[in-house]
């Protein structure tokens, strides 16, 4: 397998935009829910749609229960007249990856990437389980937090964690997210007492799972005279690469996290001192998991914004931790940060962005 | 600057109306097996997959890149799901292309599928949403209106569907994977198919079929196999709104500025002259004399005349749907990729008995939506 090449053209995160995350936006569709955002991700630096010359969407039609659900979402963009455009069924996070791509090509400088769903228009955890082999697993419904749960017990059986640890993570993260007014779950509550909630299915506890998220995000990507016309400080990826492991379950250590590591190596996160990392962990045990495949040491401050413990809106909790990890760099709070977006049931496939000030 | 991408290993699966004997995930591999060994590659050899189909509700599968990741040798790997409709199956191709002329990667295997007989695509066009108007009648009836438009707006008679649809039945004879195999097939019994959705008899329908398309593509410096390269020219995406008051539905503007961009990468200012063949997204038989307009092969209003002088059929001097095309074959998530394969087979001198002789520079194309997502490329057997 070729290694990313090492010349890299240096592509900028320009502009950041997220929706207020809510457990449920029953007031607006998806175009409603995505029009304020994809304004202030333009009226941040002050361009307009005619600035960007590709755009690129991540969304999941199961959300939604129809088909073409990103179809009608581009009108929150307006693509009149006609835009190069394109779309992924992913988390948004592998948006921006395609659109990082074209930019290599150095033949265009800017692009829009967007994500949105509404995870309360359904059963999310039922609904997760038709990721599975439609063959052999999601006939026998394992929902999506119970899969979890065998990881966590595989954590704790393998001595690699305590339910203590996973209730550190959630404490640590939603006494962070009261700094961050777009947090849908923020409070102070010690370990101690996170640890008397029930189990939802053991070893988690209500306060490992994410809450369920209605919400969108938006970024901007610019190469070139754009990326230092649009931002005084610039925000530049360094590295970025996604690598994804098995389907089957039982034939992974659910423990550890090899396509993480793997795309970490790739990303570059080793080639210098990271001071935060916003991990898209949508269950506490998994934190751990991540943390250690990419190699970040206690030093390494883990999602001031309280990461998708505190808002996991489906198909942008992935992009909204690159925009965040960019935002505190913007806001000179960082030099160097790492950003990580996660898809399929256990951390199946990941990615991760490295981010460096200018 | 970007890199020189050529196709160099093409696969496809015989498309048939169920293929019981295989799994979503044993029928992507069947097609993406035949890419690597006509690639002379191995699993090993790749670098990363591209994966693309029409709407998951198709076949129940929510984001089922997820469970094909073993079956096509991706673990390890970078692994990127598309999905933009109808054109999906072409703008799959171009992401992979895009990973190569980056520089990113050497060699990308790029897959698309659709199993029909697992699904109901009907039903899954038609699940009714929130304050819009159901499209009950499937694709079929969202797209005879405005094939009556262009009807009324070309002043053309109504045996050019027909003829479309005989022509395409033709050439899918002389090609071993397509789906439908007419041997009868004559205007006579086009006429006599059950009208569908007006003008649209049953055989000027595409089939609903199983399978699977599968390309290696590949930076110059990682060429290989003894099937010369099909080295792309051009590649280009565009989309439009589904709707909006005044949007010209029979001629999208999103489809003539994809062909202006891509044209103008491959140095394209006379595509019936300089083309040897086409393939063309043609689901309904009436939409080649309209893309025929849309692509700039003849003047507005002209497209059903070049159609009638047998301009685009096999012996004619533009070859269109060489292979029978989507209405011989709709693996939906596949078709768009069949396009651009087929091309890449015609210029590397592959095709067999629907080979164009001599063929050099073809254009693939694909749409989707409500015709206002387009997705082309131009493949040469000469470097470009």
């Amino acid at each position: 397998m070729s290694a990313p090449s090492g010349t890299v053209r240096p592509v900028s995160v320009a502009s950041f935009a997220q929706s207020p995350n809510i457990r449920r936006d029953d007031q607006r569709n998806e175009v409603e829910g995505l029009l304020p955002v994809i304004a202030e991700v333009f009226g941040n630096i002050g361009i307009t749609k005619d600035d960007v010359d590709f755009i690129c969407s991540g969304s999941t039609d199961y959300l939604i229960g129809g088909p073409f659900s990103f179809v009608m979402a581009l009108d929150a963009v307006g693509v009149w007249p006609p835009r190069a455009e394109s779309h992924v069924e992913m988390d948004g996070a592998f948006a921006l990856y395609e659109a990082w791509t074209l930019l290599q090509e150095g033949e265009i400088d800017a692009a829009l990437v967007y994500s949105f769903g509404r995870s309360s228009l359904g059963d999310l955890n039922e609904i997760l389980t038709l990721q599975l082999d439609p063959y052999y697993m999601a006939p026998l419904w394992p929902d999506i937090v119970s899969l979890s749960a065998l990881q966590a017990r595989a954590l704790i059986d393998a001595g690699k964690a305590t339910e203590a640890d996973f209730a550190e993570v959630a404490s640590r993260s939603r006494r962070d997210a009261l700094a961050n007014p777009k947090a849908q779950v923020a409070k102070d509550v010690a370990v101690d007492v996170l640890l008397q909630d029930p189990y939802v299915v053991e070893p988690l506890r209500r306060h490992a799972l994410p809450p369920i998220t209605d919400g969108a995000a938006a970024i901007v990507l610019a190469a070139g005279d754009k990326a230092t016309a649009w931002s005084e400080r610039p925000v530049w990826i360094s590295g970025i690469d996604h690598r994804i492991e098995t389907h089957a379950l039982g034939a992974r250590d659910l423990t550890s996290s090899p396509s993480t590591a793997l795309a970490a190596q790739h990303a570059g996160v080793a080639d210098g001192k990271v001071d935060i990392a916003e991990i898209h962990a949508p269950f506490a045990h998994q934190e751990i998991i991540l943390r250690q495949a990419m190699g970040l040491d206690a030093s390494v401050t883990i999602n001031p914004s309280g990461g998708a413990l505190a808002a996991n809106p489906m198909m942008s909790a992935g992009l909204i931790r690159i925009g965040e990890a960019a935002s505190r760099i913007a806001a000179g709070q960082a030099d160097r940060a790492v950003a990580h977006a996660t898809s399929g049931p256990c951390l199946q496939q990941n990615l991760v962005c490295v981010l460096e000030g200018a | 600057m970007a890199e020189r991408c050529a196709v160099i290993g093409v696969g496809q699966t015989h498309h048939k109306a169920k293929r019981d004997d295989v799994s979503i995930a044993g029928m992507v591999r069947e097609a993406a097996k035949m890419a690597l060994a006509d690639a002379d590659l191995t699993w090993s050899d790749i670098d990363a997959v591209v994966i693309g189909k029409a709407p998951d509700m198709f076949e129940g599968n929510m984001m089922p890149e997820l469970y094909l990741a073993p079956a096509l040798g991706a673990v390890g790997k970078p692994m990127i799901r598309v999905h933009t409709a109808g054109s999906v199956g072409g703008s799959t191709a171009l992401v992979a292309a895009h990973l190569v002329k980056s520089g990113r990667h050497k060699r990308v295997l790029t897959v698309a599928y659709e199993k029909q007989s697992d699904s109901d695509a009907m039903w899954a066009l038609s699940v009714p949403q929130p304050f819009a108007a159901p499209l009950l009648a499937g694709a079929g009836g969202y797209f005879a209106p405005v094939i009556r438009a262009y009807m009324r707006r070309a002043g053309a008679p109504d045996h050019i569907g027909r003829m479309v649809a005989v022509k395409d039945r033709l050439n899918a004879l002389r090609n071993p994977y397509a789906h439908l195999h007419l041997p009868d097939i004559d205007m006579a019994m086009v006429e006599e198919s059950i009208m569908l959705w007006e003008p649209l008899r049953y055989l000027e329908s595409c089939p609903s079929s199983d399978g699977a398309a599968a390309m290696v593509l590949a930076a110059e410096d990682a060429i290989s196999g003894s099937n010369p390269p099909a080295w792309i020219h051009g590649t280009a995406m565009r989309s439009e709104p589904t709707i909006f008051a005044g949007r010209d539905q029979v001629n999208p503007r999103a489809g003539r500025e994809c062909a202006a961009d891509v044209y103008a990468q491959a140095g394209i200012t006379n595509p019936r002259e300089q083309f040897d063949c086409a393939e063309v997204y043609v689901p309904f038989s009436w939409y080649e004399p309209m893309w025929l307009e849309n692509l700039g092969f003849c003047e507005q209003g002209d497209g059903w005349k070049l159609t009638e002088s047998g301009a685009t059929a096999f012996d004619g001097d533009i070859p269109w749907n060489c292979s029978g095309g989507v209405l011989s074959s709709n693996p939906i998530g596949a078709s768009g990729m069949l396009r651009f394969l087929e091309v890449a087979m015609q210029v590397r001198g592959q095709a067999g008995e629907h080979q164009v002789d001599g063929a050099k520079l073809a254009l693939g194309q694909a749409y989707g939506g409500g015709a206002q997502f387009f997705s082309m490329w131009v493949v040469g057997s000469e470097k470009p």
